[in-house]
């Protein structure tokens, strides 16, 4: 083994295979590689396996890992001056190996440290004795914003304060786990570790399945089942609060609620009535009993908390002292992430769990005790000076506000400590082991964290057999966080036998229960709605503008009067077909994608994949595609890209009521286009070969074809594409489609009592089905047109608010 | 001092409201040895869709609504009949200012009154380093906390102009001190960010005044106004004390008490807002006669 950092220059040769080549960093422990420099017998296996892998192999396996993140859709949210943008999910393909007993060490001891937190936080939102008898100090409490008054005196429903927490760990220089942090607000991680455990696996599948790897979805199905079992209505679901799709975790919060099949939901889709949260429902309002916590408390009630939050439910906590609701976490649990009060857990733990600290944490002093502030006055070189009541750990986004108290004079450092005391906690700086991650092709040593997740369930708590680790980006820990850099992988805990296969797959003999869909989230409705139109709107663009290209193609300056007949419908969508691919052909592709982007948690994967990548085709065409011929091939290669969305969305998506609006929104938006069409190519004065332009606008040519055998009239084109039932392109199919899926939503149609929306509609499709194609003149369509429009806002009222 | 007490606050819609939640703290507090209670009625018009009430953190009565949708005018309506006890003069007992902090480390407990919850920032009242130096000069040489809670209280009204038009609700209290002028709110806040600066736990509170017509005058209906002051805190013996820095005076028999808080978001009369598409106006008065 060569002592020197092997990636600080390129190889001469071709790179060495698996670990050979490997060298751990001097004096710093390593997962892989023993002090001795001979591999540990847990990463053997891995290690010769990588070693056996050619390196177009070892590209391949690791781009499967890639596609199927990317498949996945999985991003996370990158934070730059004044602006975010989605990142492709940075993994580290090289697995964290852990010890069978390692782990059990560290379960045992982290299931300890959960108990210690639930404890300390029944003292802070109740009698408040740890800081009455002196052993916690005041100003840590009640000089804490994440002590949120409000919450003092309220009892959790469930009896229990904490029901999912994680806890960061690294390995310290003596070769033993540390507690690093705490995390009780909303902690994140568990689902990207999930993802990162199918990356991995698909990377390295033939090593994963022979391995004994516990697996994780057990974790999942019970926790799950806690939540469920927390109900007292077997009627109504969990739901996740997220804080909405800017959030950094969004992906996460969606994709956990998909897993699960809880509702995802934001607090302005939530309102408090007699006491009691309920979700706004196309079928009115919902209880909610059970909400498992993804935003930060003090934003989930406007009213009794932060009065300056747009993203909460005013009235949360006034539900919550009514206790009809079971909040995961309790409101007010980030004030357990507290730094400074790691410098107290220590003593605190053997009065409040019967046994002192199984894993220590990292070494705190809270400058407020005289004491403390002395020894960290006599010996400052290894410890770092940050905010009191900051939370998370001192090296992950290190703000200005913390230093090295050893980088200051010895009086500066007095005087500050004198100054701000209480204000200020000393810790010690963080050493982590290294593990090794692949870069540019070679492995090399790079710090590593993990965070381990430890959900309360029926059976008390239990530990997520694995984690979410953190890979620095660089061979120092401030490296670690992925907002600079860094990097996340999978952790493998390795049994010695033979593990239990567990999925969410129930076992083969319960009994099998359909589950009932409840009802759907107002503002999931509305943005499936308005996804339909997005997507079928973008659909009618594409074929008019397809149509004209190719005519401009054939005929050149020839087709001008053509053109000139089909301006008034571009004009309509705001879109300058002189372009290949218009803007505004390129902005409602946003806005689906936008639209589906608010409802990922009931959206498929597959299908999400197809819309990203039809924006992606549409974006690069629109780039470089010249009208004429060439824009024409390039809008039937995104019409292909359509059909395949429509394919997904018709052929498998089960019609719960979410279906219902996205279709409703498709056949709403196929018919005002139908009908403008009809009217501006259809017309008796339109140019010649504007007939033909419709029956390609209505994607009908070969079906009028057929059934007339002759040029195209207004009489045919009009009964083809306005009146016909049997065309599924026609007014008169998508007006009995809307027809029947309106009958279809809650309380349209009470026995026979239709609601407004379903008279209009009633009403509407009488209208249409009684005329023919002489009294269904321009006027007519441009008065249809009107009256479909309508039915949009009838729904908006009826059922998205 | 027996007091009848009615405060009416009025509000007028353009156009109909959507469905809203308020909370109030608009009535007055039972505080044994300083202000007693015999009834308070608080009706709300039109009626609310539910309503319910608590008791909040630091002990003061709220109450919560549930307004429905539609509404084109709202009134709340509080009457009561309190007695406020002057206790006169009191002697100062309190400890000289570097004294204050031993005091307080030998406090314990996280009660409503344990003066360790208005020591550090809150919502409203972040640090501000000039207002800082204008406390740290305006108490030098004051021998006790007491007396330089009231050098505090004397040099902001000397400094500060009491203007209704200058501030805003919310306006930040580093606009308010830069522009030396606001009404109680921003005085008050002003003074307890000062006092905290100093390492004196402060609390803001929210009451009542009366205002005493000029000599010779007859009193006028709707004269007397919702009111903030200061509730300062001067050492274990000293206990708390109640100043008023818009009149720099302590506070006694004319001021009554709803409740107190870290600043104004505890302690607001009404917080929680209506959905408007339009504009509103608004209008309170307040009558506090002596019976």
């Amino acid at each position: 083994m060569s002592a020197a950092a092997p990636d600080d220059h390129a190889p001469l040769t071709a790179p060495p295979r698996g670990l050979s080549g490997y060298a751990p960093l001097p004096g710093v422990p390593d997962e892989a590689v023993a002090p001795d420099g001979t591999i540990r017998p847990l990463w053997a296996r891995l290690a010769g396996h990588l070693a056996g892998l050619a390196p177009d192999d070892l590209a391949s396996a690791l781009a499967r890992a890639d596609q199927y993140l990317n498949d996945s859709g999985v991003f996370y949210r990158q934070y730059g001056a004044g602006s975010s943008t989605e990142r492709p999910w940075p993994l580290s393909h090289v697995p964290v190996l852990l010890e069978q007993s390692d782990w059990d060490a560290i379960s045992e001891a982290l299931v300890q440290r959960a108990d210690l937190l639930e404890a300390l936080m029944a003292d802070l939102y109740g009698p408040n004795r740890l800081v009455a008898s002196g052993r916690l100090p005041p100003a840590l409490v009640a000089g804490n914003p994440e002590w949120l008054r409000p919450m003092v005196g309220i009892a959790p429903r469930s009896g229990h304060y904490l029901h999912f927490v994680a806890f960061e760990l690294g390995r310290g220089p003596d070769g033993k786990w540390w507690v690093l942090a705490d995390r009780a607000q909303a902690p994140s991680g568990a689902g990207y570790a999930l993802e990162n455990r199918v990356a991995t696996s698909r990377a390295f599948s033939g090593l994963y399945a022979s391995q004994h790897v516990h697996r994780l979805a057990g974790f999942f199905r019970d926790f799950r089942d806690a939540l469920m079992g927390q109900r007292q209505d077997g009627e109504t679901r969990v739901s996740i609060l997220t804080p909405g799709p800017l959030n950094e975790t969004y992906f996460e919060h969606a994709w956990i609620a998909r897993y699960l099949g809880f509702n995802l939901v934001q607090g302005e889709d939530m309102m408090v009535e007699q006491g009691q949260l309920k979700l706004r429902t196309v079928a009115g309002p919902r209880p909610v009993e059970v909400l498992w916590r993804r935003l930060d408390s003090s934003y989930a009630d406007p009213i009794e908390l932060d009065q300056n939050s747009r993203i909460g439910t005013p009235g949360l906590v006034s539900a919550l002292r009514a206790g009809g609701l079971s909040m995961v976490n309790a409101l007010g649990s980030g004030v357990l992430e507290t730094r400074a009060l790691m410098a107290f857990l220590p003593q605190l733990a053997p009065d409040l769990t019967g046994a002192p600290l199984k894993m220590p944490n990292l070494a705190t002093w809270w400058c407020g005790d005289p004491l403390a502030s002395a020894a960290v006055q006599a010996a400052p070189e290894r410890l770092i000076l940050s905010p009191a009541l900051a939370t998370g750990m001192p090296f992950d986004l290190p703000g200005a506000d913390q230093c090295r108290a050893g980088d200051l004079a010895p009086a500066d450092l007095a005087q500050r400590l004198a100054a701000e005391g209480a204000g200020l906690v000393a810790q010690e700086a963080v050493t982590l082991s290294t593990t090794p991650a692949l870069v540019d092709g070679r492995l090399v040593p790079r710090p590593v964290t993990i965070r381990v997740f430890v959900a309360r369930t029926a059976r008390g708590w239990v530990v997520m057999p694995g984690g979410f680790a953190r890979i620095g980006a660089r061979p120092d820990p401030e490296a670690i966080a992925m907002q600079r850099g860094g990097s996340s992988a999978d952790v493998w805990v390795v049994s010695p036998e033979p593990v239990s296969q567990t999925s969410m797959i129930p076992v083969a003999n319960a009994p099998l229960r359909r589950a009932t869909p409840g009802a759907l989230p107002a503002r999931a409705a509305d943005n499936l709605f308005w996804l339909g139109r997005y997507v079928e709107r973008t659909e009618g663009m594409v074929r008019l503008l397809r149509a004209c290209h190719m005519r401009l193609a054939e005929s050149g300056s020839a087709a001008a009067p053509l053109l000139e007949a089909a301006a008034p419908l571009f004009t309509l969508q705001g879109i300058e077909p002189d372009e290949a691919i218009p803007q505004g052909l390129l902005d409602t592709l946003s806005l689906a994608i936008s639209s589906a982007g608010r409802v990922r948690d009931r959206f498929s994967p597959d299908a999400w994949s197809a819309l990203a990548d039809l924006e992606k085709s549409a974006r690069r065409m629109a780039l470089r595609s010249q009208p004429g011929d060439d824009a024409a091939r390039a809008l039937s290669a995104l019409l292909r890209k359509l059909a395949g969305i429509s394919g997904l969305i018709h052929e498998n998506m089960y019609r719960f009521t979410g279906w219902r609006f996205l279709t409703i929104g498709r056949q709403h938006e196929r018919a005002m286009g139908l009908a403008a069409a009809l009217a501006v190519l259809a017309d008796p004065g339109a140019a010649e070969g504007a007939l033909d332009l419709a029956i390609e606008y209505g994607d009908s040519v070969m079906t009028h074809r057929r059934r007339f055998a002759l040029a195209a009239s207004r009489p045919t084109v009009i009964d083809l594409l306005a009146l016909d039932p049997l065309n599924p392109r026609s007014l008169r199919h998508q007006i009995d489609g809307l027809r029947e899926e309106i009958d279809l939503l809650p309380a349209a149609n009470d026995h026979g009592a239709l609601s407004p929306l379903a008279c209009t509609v009633l009403r509407l499709h009488a209208d249409l089905a009684t005329q023919d194609p002489a009294t269904l003149t321009t006027r007519r369509l441009w008065a249809l047109r009107s009256r479909i429009g309508h039915i949009s806002d009838q729904i908006t009222a009826a059922y998205f608010h | 001092m027996r007091y009848h007490l009615s405060l009416s606050i009025r509000y007028a819609f353009d156009r109909p409201t959507g469905m809203a939640r308020q909370v109030l703290r608009i009535c007055p507090a039972d505080l044994p040895g300083v202000q007693q209670v015999s009834s308070c009625r608080v009706m709300v018009l039109p009626a609310p869709a539910a309503r319910r009430e608590f008791t909040d953190f630091f002990g003061t009565r709220a109450i919560e609504l549930a307004l429905p949708g539609g509404l084109t005018e709202l009134r709340f309506d509080m009457t009561a009949e309190v007695t406020r006890l002057d206790t006169g003069p009191e002697a100062d007992l309190s400890v000289p200012l570097p004294g204050l902090a031993a005091d307080l480390a030998a406090e314990t407990g996280l009660g409503p009154m344990s003066p360790h919850h208005f020591l550090a920032p809150s919502p409203r009242i972040p640090p501000v380093p000039e207002i800082a130096q204008f406390a740290a000069a305006a108490v030098a040489g004051a021998p006790t906390t007491r007396a330089a809670v009231r050098a505090l209280g004397e040099a902001l009204h000397r400094t500060l102009r009491f203007d209704p038009q200058a501030t805003e609700v919310d306006t930040p209290i580093d606009a308010a001190f830069a522009g030396r002028q606001g009404v109680c709110q921003d005085f008050s806040q002003i003074m307890v960010a000062g006092l905290r600066s100093l390492g004196i736990p402060a609390a803001y509170v929210s009451g009542f005044l009366r205002t005493l017509p000029p000599p010779g005058q007859p009193r006028r209906v709707g004269a007397d106004a919702m009111h903030a002051w200061v509730r300062a805190w001067t050492g274990a013996s000293g206990g708390w004390c109640d100043y008023d820095p818009t009149n720099a005076c302590f506070a006694g028999a004319d001021h009554v008490v709803i409740g107190h808080g870290r600043d104004y978001s505890d302690a607001a009369p009404i917080i929680g807002m209506l959905r408007l598409d339009g504009a509103q106006t608004s209008s309170h008065s307040v009558d506090l006669v002596e019976i």
